[in-house]
């Protein structure tokens, strides 16, 4: 046990819980003002719903040992882990491995809900929080990191901090969502509040300080370098972005620059542990491109991922996982890539996304469609409801209560 | 009596009111308001940075009710002062007058011209 790597995983911990409710402002900026309380609570509410499944059964079937594809309920309400039991390999208490993961289950659900805002049934997505972990994202993180078959398969898939496990996952699901539930009556014209979208990019990039420098589990080197090709890929997509606006309209968009430093962010999550400055450098320029040209195609379809979960989350995380195996540099996380003559690598990452992008999207697909015909649940509010705004209809609150007497 | 109200650049509000102190009339409220004319409102951003769209833009709403005497000064007091150093531009704003049948002061009961 080091205390020096105890303490900054404690840290890195509390940083990767706080991106939750920047992501709840950023989506909340962006929704009618009527649907705000919505939607900060469908992150807000992921952060009670998913810490209980975590500590029951989600550890257990993501990290426990069963099989290549889940792991098994051996460590069901984290039976048996005592506070000095050191995590396999590493030099922190276990249980605070438990703890760290258990922050990146708490967002990936919370990253879906962009899809669906405005119009989804709450007492429905409090079910859909529960199973998605168990179903989707638990088996996943087994795969990848649990010691099942991705993390095997070639020399093994690389995803330091999640970019298949967390962003492919959330954003192939965000469109199994959005399809479901169908598209909004009545989407506003601009978002209701840009402060709120900028705060919550900048909690965003803050906490994901820790999400990409405390992957690694030690306050180390590598941490070090995770920590600045993260700030580098967030700054160079922040900056892709908003120029491309400037160049496009003649103004450039805060919403836009915002957009563009998460979806740098995004691609360089998987890329964190094993690239260097110069090709977070090009993974932050390409993201902030590609996702760019994925919101534009995505708004000229009938696809109403109303918060661009896909065309940030998934169109970033693709990239970004294809772009750990091109500029992967062997001194910094032992593992060389296309650039460096193991052009192979780019083929296990590829295989990596596929396999989640498919079975994400089709379980996704089958529990939304499951929850749609269960009788009492549903996934969309009525039509008045919608009119009216989740915020009243669903939590009978007010953002912005303008009576005479305030 | 009439009531004038007069739309205006919501950065022309602290000018106004200050004319139509000026001009004698020392009672009025105002609020910001969002609505469109001959100007078409304002653009904004619909999306992440790529596309923008014509929304209806930011406004003041001033209203005052005053004796018909003062009708002529106090309608020259807001048009000068409700246009911009530049004098005169679209989206400067209107103002319409209608005719108020009577006004009463709460704390005295009081009406007509002498209750406002």
């Amino acid at each position: 046990m080091d205390s020096g790597n105890t303490a900054w995983m404690l840290t890195a911990s509390a940083l990767v819980l706080l991106m939750t409710p920047g992501l709840a402002f950023f989506y909340g900026g962006l929704v009618r003002a009527k649907n705000v309380i919505s939607t900060i609570m469908y992150s807000f509410i992921a952060m009670a719903v998913v810490s209980i499944v975590w500590v029951l059964w989600g550890y257990s079937l993501a990290f426990g040992p069963g099989s290549a594809f889940i792991g098994d309920l051996s460590l069901f309400g984290l039976s048996g882990i005592d506070t000095k039991e050191v995590y396999d390999g590493y030099t922190i208490p276990t249980l605070l491995f438990i703890i760290f993961q258990m922050m990146f289950a708490i967002i990936t659900p919370a990253l879906i809900t962009g899809a669906f805002v405005e119009r989804f049934k709450f007492t429905t997505y409090l079910v859909f929080l529960v199973i998605w972990v168990t179903l989707v994202y638990a088996p996943v993180a087994h795969w990848v990191w649990g010691g099942g078959w991705l993390g095997s398969f070639g020399d093994g898939a690389l995803d330091f901090a999640g970019g298949t496990v967390v962003h492919i996952n959330a954003g192939v699901a965000a469109v199994a969502a959005a399809v479901l539930v169908g598209k909004r009556k009545d989407p506003g014209l601009e978002p209701h509040n840009v402060p709120y979208v900028v705060l919550g990019a900048a909690l965003l990039w803050f906490g994901w300080f820790g999400f990409n420098a405390g992957s690694g589990l030690n306050a180390d080197g590598q941490a070090v370098n995770a920590f600045l090709v993260t700030n580098t890929a967030a700054a160079a997509a922040a900056l892709t972005w908003g120029l491309i606006s400037q160049f496009q309209t003649g103004r450039m968009s805060a919403v836009g620059v915002a957009s563009g430093a998460v979806a740098g962010l995004v691609a360089i999550t998987p890329a964190s542990g094993f690239v260097g400055v110069l090709g977070a450098l090009a993974i932050g320029i390409g993201a902030g491109a590609l996702c760019y040209v994925a919101v534009y195609i995505r708004a000229k379809t009938q696809l109403d991922d109303a918060l661009e979960v896909f065309a940030v989350h998934g169109v970033g995380g693709i990239w970004g996982a294809i772009a750990t195996g091109i500029f992967a540099v062997a001194a910094i996380g032992g593992t060389a890539g296309a650039i460096e003559g193991n052009s192979g690598q780019v083929v296990t990452q590829v295989v990596a996304v596929l396999a989640t992008m498919a079975y994400s999207f089709v379980a996704t697909l089958v529990i939304l469609k499951v929850l749609d015909l269960i009788p009492g649940l549903g996934l969309r509010v009525s039509g008045d409801e919608e009119d009216q705004g989740l915020d009243l209809s669903a939590h009978g609150e007010r953002a912005f209560v303008r009576d005479g007497a305030d | 009596m009439i009531k004038i109200e007069a739309i205006v650049r919501p950065e022309r509000i602290n000018s106004v009111t200050q004319a139509l102190e000026e001009a004698g009339c020392g009672g009025f409220h105002y609020q910001n308001i969002t609505g469109q004319g001959r100007q078409g409102g304002v653009e904004v951003f619909t999306g992440r940075g790529g596309n923008m769209a014509k929304a209806a833009g930011p406004k003041t709403l001033l209203v005052t009710v005053i004796p018909d005497g003062m009708r002529d000064s106090v309608i020259e007091a807001i048009v000068e002062s409700a246009k911009g150093p530049d004098g005169g531009q679209i989206g400067d704003g209107k103002i319409f007058v209608s005719p108020v049948s009577n006004a009463i002061r709460i704390r005295t009961g009081e009406d007509g011209d002498a209750a406002i």
